[in-house]
């Protein structure tokens, strides 16, 4: 008997060891042959803990699943009260586009035998036969952009590093992934180690690059472990060493730990704080491309992006390149969360509008409340009304309805939020979080708080002063953060007026 | 004398380094055009064109940072505001420094700067000589209408100790610290790293909290690896980092270009006055020893420009068993120079001449041996830097034809390979050493052939590749094996040598 449990760090926080252990101790108790698999987790985070047992006709699951569930669905698996049916054909999954996340929560994470089983190493083996341009052009082709959230052309990036001269060029990968509400980088790599591994091995081919390193943050302990072992299990195999698979250049890596720094997933700052300096924003240019890592040429993609690589090599430029609307091209792992009835992991084409992600995938809020705003792309997301929900989720559609798709997290807010409180939280975060470089992000932050509780007390003064504020913070900071902080604030002033103004003639 | 025989120079500030580039460009700023060296600054640039972008965080001793946000301008075809500081010109690029979009953020900074600095400027001791208070003008700041709640300057908050405030550190005999005024353009840390590269001090904390700190907590400037160079201070544009001479005695109104004789280095200095009231030393930005930089010697240590020791008026006494006797120039001259001539009628010509000391300049030393050849008629002169200077001269006038340095200060920024032998740059000459550092962290090679592990062996961002801590008196021994091996070895670059050196 085969069985599916994640080791995805959001099911054990929802108890998958506990049902583990029992699990194992029933079966023997049971004398059953059992196999569990620890997989990633399937991305339905309200059925955590998953379990998952194979029969003739497919991976049936049963979820959320609690350790006194296990006699009894060992006993009658198809008529438990917790049976789902095969997962594969729950609603969830059979309407996702799933290219990037194909085997997350599939294959056993660290086998690299079912990896390979799965279309693993074939877009490697593909790119070895390749010659570095026509790499690059592969992925120019594919349509793919950043997805850590500026959307920057990945193709363009790479032609960058791979044209500029150097002794030394490198392959960072961005996994300080710090937006609230976003889990897609920790997913995959707990889910999918290798897929990370191949695309930044097929970087290293692209551009020239002999060496890389995952920039993981401190807080996810289970991917820094899988993300570990994964790497250790592909140099045993040949997929990382002096020659790739022995037939390709060299190429190793690293796996590097943050120390918490949420301006760290800002690409100067995590180049600073990888080469053991203070995680402070650089000025660009020099760009990272031409001058990164120890001043060298160097690759800093987003985890997505560089594990979204495989699949285009795997399936072609074209086909991935079909998927999307407008210059979103592909596909996006949506991460839905806050106060939502399901929330979790969806990867789809570009293209769906905001309601139908919020209404239909999400199911609308877990309170059962009118939804009141939806931030999108993090903690400097701009907040959307729901007269905004049939904006399609592109890089483009966003921007141009005053907002951005980030890392695309996904946060649903009910009508008891308080905007005026969402506007004032937004600058603690750029306080608590701001690197101290620039002027409008360092002071701007905190006179930010103190103004938004001027109007708070009533002081309809404080109201412009606050819009000049913003002005200065999105035209003067260095970097994103103090740059986007201006965009929940603002859209929470604009959208939602009444809640600056109510509280005003509460005051009153 | 010195004064009038230096070219007026501008001093400036363009804002950011020059560019060694030879291949030239031109852009458009403000309707001017500009040519400059590839690699420029637009803020630079602008200079060069006599237009002064605002800023604060950039001076041209040290690379652009790009943090105080001040210098944003409009590029033609460019998104957003880009800092001029840290974007170089390029070929037809239209830069506009004065749009009314860039005004309202510089503005905007300026109030974010002001709602955080203490309204004393009329008894700061930076009054008239600060870039804050200039900065606040350039950009016609009129209000600040944010009602700030957290501050570094309020000592107290509604009755309450402020936690954010931290007392001045007057640890330092020459200069303090006073963080209530600091506005963290980290200039202090840069010119710390890039100019004296002692790398003393960091900031500590981030965002907000973002403070300059002489190392770990609880240090202050004093227990600090600070060696009061003092290119801190001069970075400074605030009163945060004051010279106690300043703050004692006022702003300097006038100035003076002179060499500092501590050492052979001979760097440049204006020296800063009120009247004849030496107020401050600083180092001149166009001396070719010290391009803008001292130690604490020259900067800090001219106690003897008014100690009570010193001559002011020229003494002479007949017997030595004699007490001196103040008397005119005049008087002075023509007794010296009766006695000098009745020795030289009464032993000869050859019985008088001249030394001078190491402590003096080349001018001086030109000056006496041209009077001993020229007055005297004899060739009697001589320095006393031949001491230590012989040996060296001796081989220097073999090898090269000449006794002196066959390169100037400046050459140490192209050099790849450095070998120090019998010298301690750190200690013996340290603004040569901090430009020695400077270029060994770029990356050139250094060799030490010394007993001694001295600080270039191995300190902040530099390591020796090779110390060779030879036997105290086998100098020659290790140069005479490696010149041997040079030659036997044929490693020796005969149409370099045959080009350069006399060759026979």
């Amino acid at each position: 008997m085969k069985v599916y449990l994640p080791r995805d760090a959001a099911a054990l926080a929802l108890g998958a060891n506990d049902v583990a252990e029992a699990l194992l101790s029933e079966a023997r108790a049971r004398g059953i042959d059992l196999t569990l698999v620890r997989n990633g987790s399937r991305g339905m985070i309200w059925l955590e803990p998953l379990l998952e047992i194979d029969t003739p006709e497919g991976r049936i699951g049963f979820g959320p699943v609690v350790p006194e569930d296990i006699a009894a669905i060992l006993n009658a698996p198809k008529t438990h009260l917790k049976a789902l049916g095969l997962v594969e054909a729950l609603p969830w999954m059979a309407r996702q586009t799933r290219l990037t996340f194909a085997r997350c929560g599939v294959i056993d994470p660290l086998s690299l035998e079912d990896y390979e089983a799965h279309g693993g190493l074939s877009g490697l083996r593909r790119a070895l036969a390749m010659d570095a341009a026509s790499i690059v052009v592969e992925v120019t082709q594919s349509g793919l952009r950043g997805r850590g959230g500026a959307g920057f052309p990945t193709g363009i990036k790479w032609e960058t590093v791979r044209g500029a001269t150097a002794d030394r060029k490198y392959i960072v990968c961005n996994a300080d992934e710090g937006d609230s509400g976003t889990f897609a980088d920790r997913m995959i790599m707990e889910g999918d180690p290798f897929t990370l591994i191949e695309g930044m091995i097929i970087a290293g081919l692209g551009v020239g690059a002999t060496k890389g390193f995952v920039y993981l943050r401190s807080e996810y302990p289970d991917a820094i472990a899988v993300m570990n072992e994964a790497v250790v299990i592909a140099r045993a195999a040949g997929l990382l060493g002096a020659s790739v698979l022995g037939t390709g250049p060299a190429f190793d890596m690293e796996i590097r730990v943050g120390a918490g720094a949420y301006v760290c997933g800002e690409e100067t700052s995590l180049l600073n704080s990888l080469e053991g300096k203070r995680g402070v924003v650089r000025a660009k240019p020099p760009l990272p491309a031409l001058q990164g890592f120890m001043g060298k040429p160097t690759v800093v993609n987003n985890v997505i992006s560089l594990a979204t690589v495989p699949v285009i090599f795997e399936k072609g430029a074209a086909f991935y390149r079909d998927f999307g609307l407008g210059r979103s091209r592909g596909t996006i792992p949506l991460q839905i969360a806050g106060n939502v009835a399901r929330g979790g992991l969806f990867e789809t084409a570009f293209g769906l509008s905001l309601g139908e992600i919020v209404d239909d995938i999400a199911g609308g809020t877990r309170t059962g409340r009118p939804v009141k705003a939806v931030q999108v792309g993090g903690p400097l997301g701009a907040y959307f009304p729901r007269s905004k929900f049939d904006t399609p989720f592109g890089y483009e559609e966003f921007d141009g309805q005053g907002g951005l798709i980030g890392h695309a997290g996904v946060v649903v807010f009910d009508d008891s939020a308080d905007m005026l409180s969402m506007a004032r939280f937004a600058f603690e975060f750029c306080a608590v979080e701001s690197c101290g470089k620039c002027t409008p992000c360092r002071i701007g932050a905190v006179r930010g708080v103190e103004t938004v509780d001027r109007i708070a007390r009533g002081d309809a003064d404080a109201i412009p002063l606050l819009t000049d504020l913003c002005e200065t913070m999105k035209d003067g900071s260095l970097c994103a953060l103090g740059g986007f902080t201006p965009y929940p604030v603002m859209s929470a002033l604009t959208h939602f007026p009444d809640d600056f103004a109510t509280t005003r003639k509460a005051a009153e | 004398m010195k004064d009038f025989i230096l070219p007026p120079k501008n001093d400036r500030d363009m804002g950011t380094p020059a560019s060694r580039s030879t291949t030239m460009v031109t852009l458009r700023i403000d309707g001017f055009d500009v040519t400059v060296p590839e690699g420029t600054s637009v803020m630079r640039a602008s200079a060069e064109a006599g237009i002064q972008v605002p800023k604060l965080c950039a001076t041209d001793n040290l690379e652009a940072f790009g943090s105080c946000r001040l210098c944003v301008v409009e590029i033609d075809g460019r998104r957003g505001t880009p800092a001029s500081c840290t974007t170089p010109v390029a070929d037809g690029m239209v830069v506009h420094t004065q749009s009314s979009k860039v005004r309202k953020i510089r503005k905007g900074v300026m109030e974010l700067y002001i709602s955080d600095h203490p309204l004393d400027c009329l008894t700061c001791s930076a009054n008239g000589d600060c870039e804050l208070q200039d900065m606040a003008g350039a950009v016609g700041l009129r209000d600040v209408r944010y009602e700030a709640v957290d501050t570094h300057f309020q000592s107290r908050q509604n009755g309450e100790a402020n936690p954010n405030y931290i007392p001045k550190d007057d640890s330092n005999p020459y200069f303090t610290y006073d963080p209530a005024k600091c506005i963290v353009c980290s200039r202090c840390v840069r010119a710390c790293e890039e100019v004296q590269g002692t790398f003393a001090l960091t900031i500590t904390g981030s965002g907000f909290d973002s403070r300059v700190s002489a190392g770990a907590a609880g240090d202050d400037f004093m227990t600090s690896d600070c060696v009061s160079c003092g290119a801190c201070v001069q970075a400074c544009p605030t009163a945060t980092l004051q010279e106690k001479s300043v703050i004692e005695l006022g702003t300097p109104e006038r100035s003076v270009i002179t060499t500092c004789a501590y050492c052979g280095v001979g760097c440049s200095f204006k020296a800063e006055l009120n009247g004849d009231q030496l107020v401050r030393m600083v180092p001149y930005k166009h001396g070719k020893a010290n391009r803008g930089h001292s130690c604490v010697k020259g900067r800090f240590a001219y106690g003897y420009a008014s100690h009570t020791d010193r001559i002011l008026n020229p003494m002479i006494r007949d017997r030595i068993e004699d007490p001196w006797r103040e008397v005119s120039w005049d008087e002075a001259f023509s007794f010296t120079a009766t006695r000098l001539r009745d020795i030289q009628a009464k032993h000869g010509k050859q019985a008088i001449g001249g030394i001078t000391s190491s402590r003096c300049t080349n001018e001086e030393t030109y000056l006496v041996q041209k009077m001993i050849r020229a007055v005297f008629g004899n060739n009697n002169t001589d320095t006393c830097a031949r001491v230590c200077h012989s040996p060296t001269g001796y081989g220097l006038r073999t090898t090269f034809g000449t006794s002196a340095g066959t390169q100037d200060f400046d050459s140490v920024e192209h050099t790849d390979v450095v070998i120090v032998i019998g010298a301690n740059p750190t200690d013996g000459h340290p603004v040569f050493a901090s430009r020695l550092k400077k270029r060994l962290r770029q990356g050139a090679k250094l060799i030490v052939i010394d007993p001694r592990r001295i600080d270039l062996v191995k300190s902040a961002h530099i390591k020796a590749a090779h110390h060779l801590p030879l036997r105290p008196g086998t100098n020659v021994a290790v140069l005479t094996s490696l010149a041997h091996v040079i030659v036997t070895e044929g490693l020796a670059d005969e149409d370099f040598i045959r080009t350069r050196c006399d060759w026979s």
